[in-house]
């Protein structure tokens, strides 16, 4: 019953500057409808730069990605814009909200990028998201009125509003203190459980890892324990 | 479709807000060159009109005329011996032809009926001298059709003491030249004495006084009725030398005046042949003005360039999380163009606004000029036109200047921006 949403296979990358050096090697595993994953390694063992490779944001790699059994080589920039807009949610360890628009405006932005509703609708299901969220009532304030957790929040909330089939995370509670971070751990425990929301996050905080359903370990650019 | 322009409509709105002040600079440096570009144009278009019509007007788009001219065959290039000699005998001078225009009446009549031509006003060229005192003066004294010399070539506004009509009225009167009328202490009403080329004498009384801007001419030039003038040359009243014809398009003129000379066995010269030089004297000006304008909007639009460029380096991090949610690279490309086209189409109508005042008030500034008598204020002209062209120049500009920011902004990979946190 569980399918596949997320796989790789075999990928590499390696930096060329100054000299080459892999970062990456062989990296394959897959992800399943609802998995709560968490990648921890040291710092400087790729694990980031595998995000982004997964993300489809870098390009720059061997082997092949496949999102929605959909393989994501030799796709077209643009293409994989409409591939992160409609199935993938970002969140990063800084939040990058856009301080010209409100927390609305904010989370709606991908969702009228996506165009399947109209502005009326996302802007509905932008509110309910700020709901799970608990900050429906910071909606009309500009971002750099609220905390630093609440804007993370707010990101979360940005991730959540195509309802994507994946979210990631980049050291998500990596900027919050330990008040904060236990909120957003929280949340992501409850869109996986409740929601059945699948979640990929980087991290290197252990205890955070140990708590998510399944825990991918890397070390030198290779996978040692999944 | 239209929704997804919307959106991008609505953040390049919010990111031109934001930078309210140095997007607001930028709007007003397109104003200030579109303003100058449409003042100067206007301004330097009304001053080569004045100038041009200061020919133009007084000058018929073809002449009829005779000229004396030598005998194009020589009896000796009739000889069977000599036909492949080089001939230089030239034994037939020229003779004292008539400078009248042969059947004139059929001619005038003939033209008339041609649907290329606005009008005719038949025309004598008597060379004279005026009699003053013990000094003669040489002049001209053009005969002309009073009424239709108005109606042509503006008389009237020419004639800057009296009343043009008077001419035709009063038998035996003449306009005189400015200048000639002043050498001569000349007023209104008096009588002066002129002696044709063959000797005869008249009296004629003044009764105004001609300024046509060019002193030289002024100094030379009167003017007395047909009638006059054929009684002065003690001509028949069928004696005409000159046919100045109107076209109803000016650009025909050459070939028409080629057709003409055929048709009619007369000399046709046309204004093109005779006035090229104020042609050219427009355009350079032409030229100069649009390049001074044109200089003016580039400089504004490296204004835009660099706010676009600022603007993106402040935005990395706005770009870079836009194109992580989904927008890609030609979204962002269409945002900046969307702020840099704003500029230009707001700076671009205020500079329209602005230009159209600016003309405006340099129209009422007095202007007087002795050798202007019809300009009481500096010329500008309102030709639609320039306003057309500034609009254009002001997008296209504006569109080049956003154009390699937002390039820039397109090709911003986000992993290097949000990894380099």
């Amino acid at each position: 019953m569980n399918e596949i949403i997320l796989e790789a296979k075999a990928i590499s990358k390696s930096f060329h500057d100054p000299i080459t050096i892999q970062i990456l090697k062989e990296i394959s595993f897959s992800m399943y409808k609802g998995d709560f994953v968490s990648i921890i390694g040291k710092s400087g063992c790729g694990k980031s730069t595998l995000l982004y490779i997964l993300s489809t944001m870098d390009t720059d790699y061997e082997g092949d990605l496949l999102i929605d059994n959909v393989p994501m080589r030799n796709k077209k920039e643009a293409e994989l814009a409409s591939v992160r807009n409609e199935k993938i949610g970002f969140v990063f360890q800084f939040h990058y909200l856009l301080n010209e628009f409100s927390v609305l405006r904010n989370v709606m932005l991908p969702g009228l990028k996506l165009g399947k509703h109209s502005s009326k609708e996302v802007e509905e299901r932008a509110y309910q998201k700020l709901k799970i969220l608990g900050i429906e009532n910071e909606a009309l304030k500009k971002p750099n009125q609220l905390s630093g957790g609440q804007k993370q929040r707010v990101a979360i909330a940005r991730a959540l509003i195509n309802d994507p089939l994946i979210i990631m995370g980049d050291e998500p509670t990596g900027n919050l203190d330990k008040k904060n971070s236990e909120i957003v751990f929280s949340i992501f425990q409850e869109l996986a459980e409740v929601y059945n929301q699948s979640l990929l996050i980087v991290t290197h905080d252990n205890e955070f890892a140990a708590r998510t359903h399944r825990t991918i370990e890397m070390e030198d650019g290779r996978i040692i324990k999944m | 479709m239209g929704t997804k322009y919307k959106l991008i409509v609505s953040i390049s709105k919010s990111l031109l807000l934001a930078r309210w002040k140095q997007t607001l600079v930028a709007a007003i440096g397109v104003t200030f060159s579109i303003t100058m570009f449409i003042t100067l144009l206007s301004f330097m278009s009304g001053l080569n009109d004045m100038l041009d019509n200061l020919i133009i007007n007084r000058t018929p788009h073809i002449r009829l005329y005779n000229e004396i001219q030598p005998s194009k065959i020589q009896p000796i290039d009739n000889s069977d011996k000599y036909k492949t000699y080089h001939n230089f005998v030239s034994s037939i001078k020229p003779k004292n032809e008539r400078l009248e225009i042969y059947n004139n009446a059929a001619i005038m009549k003939a033209l008339k009926k041609d649907n290329r031509v606005l009008g005719i006003a038949p025309k004598i060229t008597a060379q004279v001298i005026y009699n003053v005192g013990a000094i003669d003066i040489t002049g001209v004294i053009n005969g002309i059709d009073v009424e239709a010399e108005n109606k042509l070539f503006f008389f009237k506004d020419y004639v800057t003491t009296g009343n043009y009509i008077d001419l035709k009225n009063t038998p035996n009167s003449i306009i005189l030249g400015k200048g000639a009328a002043e050498k001569m202490l000349a007023n209104i009403g008096d009588v002066i004495q002129v002696t044709t080329t063959k000797g005869d004498r008249m009296q004629l009384k003044v009764v105004g006084y001609f300024q046509s801007g060019l002193q030289d001419l002024d100094k030379v030039q009167s003017y007395a009725s047909i009638s006059t003038a054929q009684k002065l040359l003690g001509e028949s009243n069928s004696f005409v030398t000159d046919i100045q014809i109107k076209l109803k398009d000016m650009t025909v003129a050459p070939v028409v005046a080629k057709e003409y000379q055929k048709l009619f066995e007369v000399e046709a010269i046309d204004i093109q042949t005779a006035n090229s030089q104020f042609e050219t004297g427009s355009s350079v000006r032409t030229i100069i003005s649009y390049a001074v304008g044109v200089t003016l909007l580039i400089v504004a639009g490296f204004g835009i360039y660099n706010i676009l460029n600022m603007m993106i380096y402040e935005k990395m991090d706005s770009i870079a999380i836009l194109k992580a949610t989904g927008f890609s690279g030609k979204d962002v490309n269409k945002i900046f163009i969307t702020i840099a086209l704003s500029i230009g189409i707001f700076g671009g109508t205020m500079g329209l606004i602005f230009g159209f005042g600016l003309s405006n008030v340099i129209d009422q500034i007095p202007f007087n000029t002795a050798a202007l008598p019809t300009i009481k204020t500096f010329p500008v002209n309102y030709n639609p036109k320039f306003y057309m062209i500034g609009s254009i120049f002001s997008l296209v500009t504006t569109y080049f200047a956003g154009y390699f920011p937002s390039r820039k902004a397109s090709k911003i990979d986000p992993v290097v921006i949000i990894r380099g946190k």
